[in-house]
């Protein structure tokens, strides 16, 4: 450990907050997305994840190579964010934002408890390849766990091919449009259901490519394991802006700066508060900001 | 509206006729009830009183809080620690400063008490969370559910952090909790009845409308809450003195889940609601919990089945959203007074009848 406040201490909390704040990037993406498109707070997207990770598991278990793991996760994930849109979201879709709400809760809760009914509420193990948990020592104390950077790295990709698609393409065109104007878009002829499907499809995906990386982090997986990490999502983007890709990507940066700094900085009898400060976090930018740090969208006030 | 004499007589009948089953009810549970039931109606009348208290607020203001769990917390461990003997304190709470580690509160005391530490949190709260609006402030009570969790296991010289908390008296009897229950009911129906629970209601109905004539929103948004605070602190702290033993864990998502379902079901705004809904889902999930260890139909076993209860809760409220998304009862109320007019009615009609016939025979 470093002294604190040295340099060395300074370059290791920036390691840190930057491989944290790359899965709650990913994870906050997800968040941002459906809410753009339908204005729903989507509870479920941390048994997206946790889904994710148990058929990861369950392909692991069959003996298939990593490479192929890691791309089921990813797709598994995808193929789940599809079906629940299909059949949780779609009837309900245009009713009161808080029965919005209160849906994704019913499908976040029948998910996990599923997961309990089919494998046990027990904690597993989730064996990686030391390719993702070895620690590499670049020079003088710091530490650098590989994961980190592979986090990192699968962000920067991830999000950048969506910064494209989002912007280059007619179909990325078409859900900014969605966002902005559900009923003009329908006007010009977009297609919202599919524009929804996509969003949850590709939202989905990436909270499985988190999932590979938080799993690598946590070494094991169970059923609930999707709820902290998904709230901490949602404090990602209300401190970004709630509902923009570019907020969710700089809030959950942020938050994993924030998180890694209060770790560092607090005394060791109150570090177990730091999830309390976090939360006081979101409290205090909705009352100050509630469009966050970025401005954009300007929550009612009474 | 004015009540002719003659139908507020059937009214009054009607309600000492219900407090008579109710109470003839309940002795017959105390009595004769077998350990089982009577854990059943002291649950159900706790349930009761955190699902009114969350309707109190939620349904007359449509402001969604799913941080009252958070109260309940407050409440249990407030009045957990006032009325835990000095002796116990020394072995369980070794660390817990001076004028707590020797105090010993009677129980209604420290019920009480519980309920003020609730309402004075929310009012710390409340001030600044209210003045957001819609799924904002669901999700900054939720952000609030959460600290206050995080402070129960941090709090280790208070609560024992994430170990159970055990040694509580259990003073909580079924009169005790039928008692607050009835209060809880009746302050309820007198707030919704009242000048402040209309200005509350119309400003749910028409935020622009209701302050246009006047109504302050923030303050009665915060009067409503922190009146649905303080029962929900006693709720805990029957609770916390029914199970004597519990950890923060009871005081988190599922708890939340349970009693917003119970509301729903019975309908957001309604209290009378709120009753029929905590019996309806209080009756199926201990029916799936019966379930849960397992099912054996012919030669066929279903192993142990854990989270059936949560996975039922979960369909049942999906369904409501999407077919029935006012609940059972909307925001109306079952009332004495429509079943007094009938009778009323009915009792006119039987006397008028009997005149018309004398009349008759008189005639010719």
């Amino acid at each position: 450990m470093q002294t604190l406040g040295s340099l060395e201490f300074w370059i290791q909390q920036g390691i840190n907050a930057l491989g944290l704040g790359s899965q709650y990037a990913l994870m906050a993406v997800g968040l941002a997305m459906v809410f753009a498109v339908m204005r729903l707070i989507n509870f479920a997207h941390g048994t997206v994840m946790m889904a994710g990770a148990y058929i990861g598991w369950l392909l692991l278990q069959r003996g298939t190579p990593f490479p192929l793991v890691a791309l089921g996760m990813v797709l598994g994930a995808a193929a789940l964010g599809i079906a629940m849109e299909r059949v949780a979201y779609r009837p309900v879709r245009g009713a009161p934002d808080v029965a919005l709400l209160l849906n994704s809760f019913a499908v976040a809760v029948l998910l996990e408890n599923l997961a309990i009914l089919i494998f046990s509420p027990r904690s597993r193990p989730f064996p990686m390849p030391e390719i993702l948990t070895q620690v590499l020592h670049p020079g003088g104390d710091l530490f650098l766990p590989s994961i980190h950077l592979w986090a990192l790295g699968g962000a920067l990709l991830a999000l950048t091919a969506l910064a494209l698609f989002v912007t280059r393409t007619r179909l990325g065109l078409a859900m900014r449009a969605a966002a902005e104007n559900p009923t003009a878009a329908q006007l010009m002829g977009i297609d919202i259901g599919k524009v929804t499907l996509l969003a949850f499809a590709i939202g989905s995906a990436m909270a499985g490519l988190a999932v590979l990386f938080w799993t690598a982090h946590v070494g094991t997986i169970n059923p609930g394991m999707g709820f902290e990490p998904v709230l901490k999502a949602f404090v990602a983007c209300v401190i970004g802006g709630f509902g923009t890709i570019p907020g969710a990507v700089l809030g959950g940066y942020l938050l994993g700066a924030l998180e890694i700094f209060l770790q560092g900085i607090l005394p060791s009898g109150v570090v177990g508060y730091r999830d309390a400060l976090v939360y006081a976090v979101l409290i205090l930018i909705l009352l100050a900001r509630p469009g966050g740090v970025l401005g954009y969208l300007e929550a009612e006030r009474v | 509206m004015r009540m002719s004499l003659a139908h507020r007589r059937w009214v009054w009948a009607l309600r000492a006729l219900l407090a008579l089953a109710l109470l003839g009810a309940g002795g017959a549970v105390a009595r004769w009830g077998g350990a089982y039931l009577q854990r059943l109606v002291i649950l159900f009348l706790i349930n009761l009183m955190l699902v009114v208290s969350l309707n109190l607020f939620t349904g007359l203001t449509g402001v969604f809080s799913l941080g009252h769990v958070g109260f309940m917390a407050l409440g249990a461990y407030t009045s957990a620690i006032l009325t835990l003997p000095p002796a116990l304190k020394a072995v369980n709470l070794p660390d817990l400063p001076a004028p707590l580690s020797n105090v010993t509160l009677p129980f209604l005391p420290a019920l009480v008490a519980g309920g003020l530490v609730a309402t004075a949190v929310a009012f710390l709260i409340g001030i600044p969370v209210l003045r957001l609006s819609g799924h904002f402030v669901a999700v900054a009570t939720l952000g609030f559910l959460i600290i206050v969790r995080v402070v129960l296991i941090n709090a280790e010289a208070f609560t024992r952090g994430t170990r159970t908390f055990t040694g509580v008296p259990p003073a909580t009897t079924l009169g005790w909790a039928a008692l607050w229950a009835l209060l809880n009911l009746y302050v309820a129906m007198r707030v919704k009845g009242s000048a402040l629970g209309l200005q509350i209601r119309a400003a749910r109905d028409d935020p622009w409308g209701a302050q246009g004539v006047g109504v302050a929103l923030g303050r009665v948004r915060l009067v409503a809450f922190l009146i649905s605070a303080f029962f929900t602190g006693v709720a805990g702290g029957l609770w916390a003195h029914f199970l004597t033993a519990f950890s923060p864990n009871a005081f988190y998502f599922s708890k939340t889940f349970e009693i917003v379902v119970m509301m729903i079901v019975g309908g957001m705004g309604s209290i009378s609601g709120s009753v029929l809904g905590t019996l309806l889902v209080m009756g199926s999930t201990e029916l799936l919990r019966n379930l849960e260890p397992g099912i054996s139909i012919g030669s066929i076993t279903l192993g142990p089945l854990y989270g059936l209860s949560q996975i039922g809760l979960a369909i049942l409220l999906m369904l409501l959203i999407a077919f029935r998304r006012q609940g059972l009862l909307g925001d109306r109320e079952w009332g004495l007074e429509p079943i007094a007019e009938r009778l009323g009615a009915w009792w006119e009609g039987r006397r008028a009848e009997r005149v018309s016939l004398r009349v008759r025979k008189a005639d010719p």
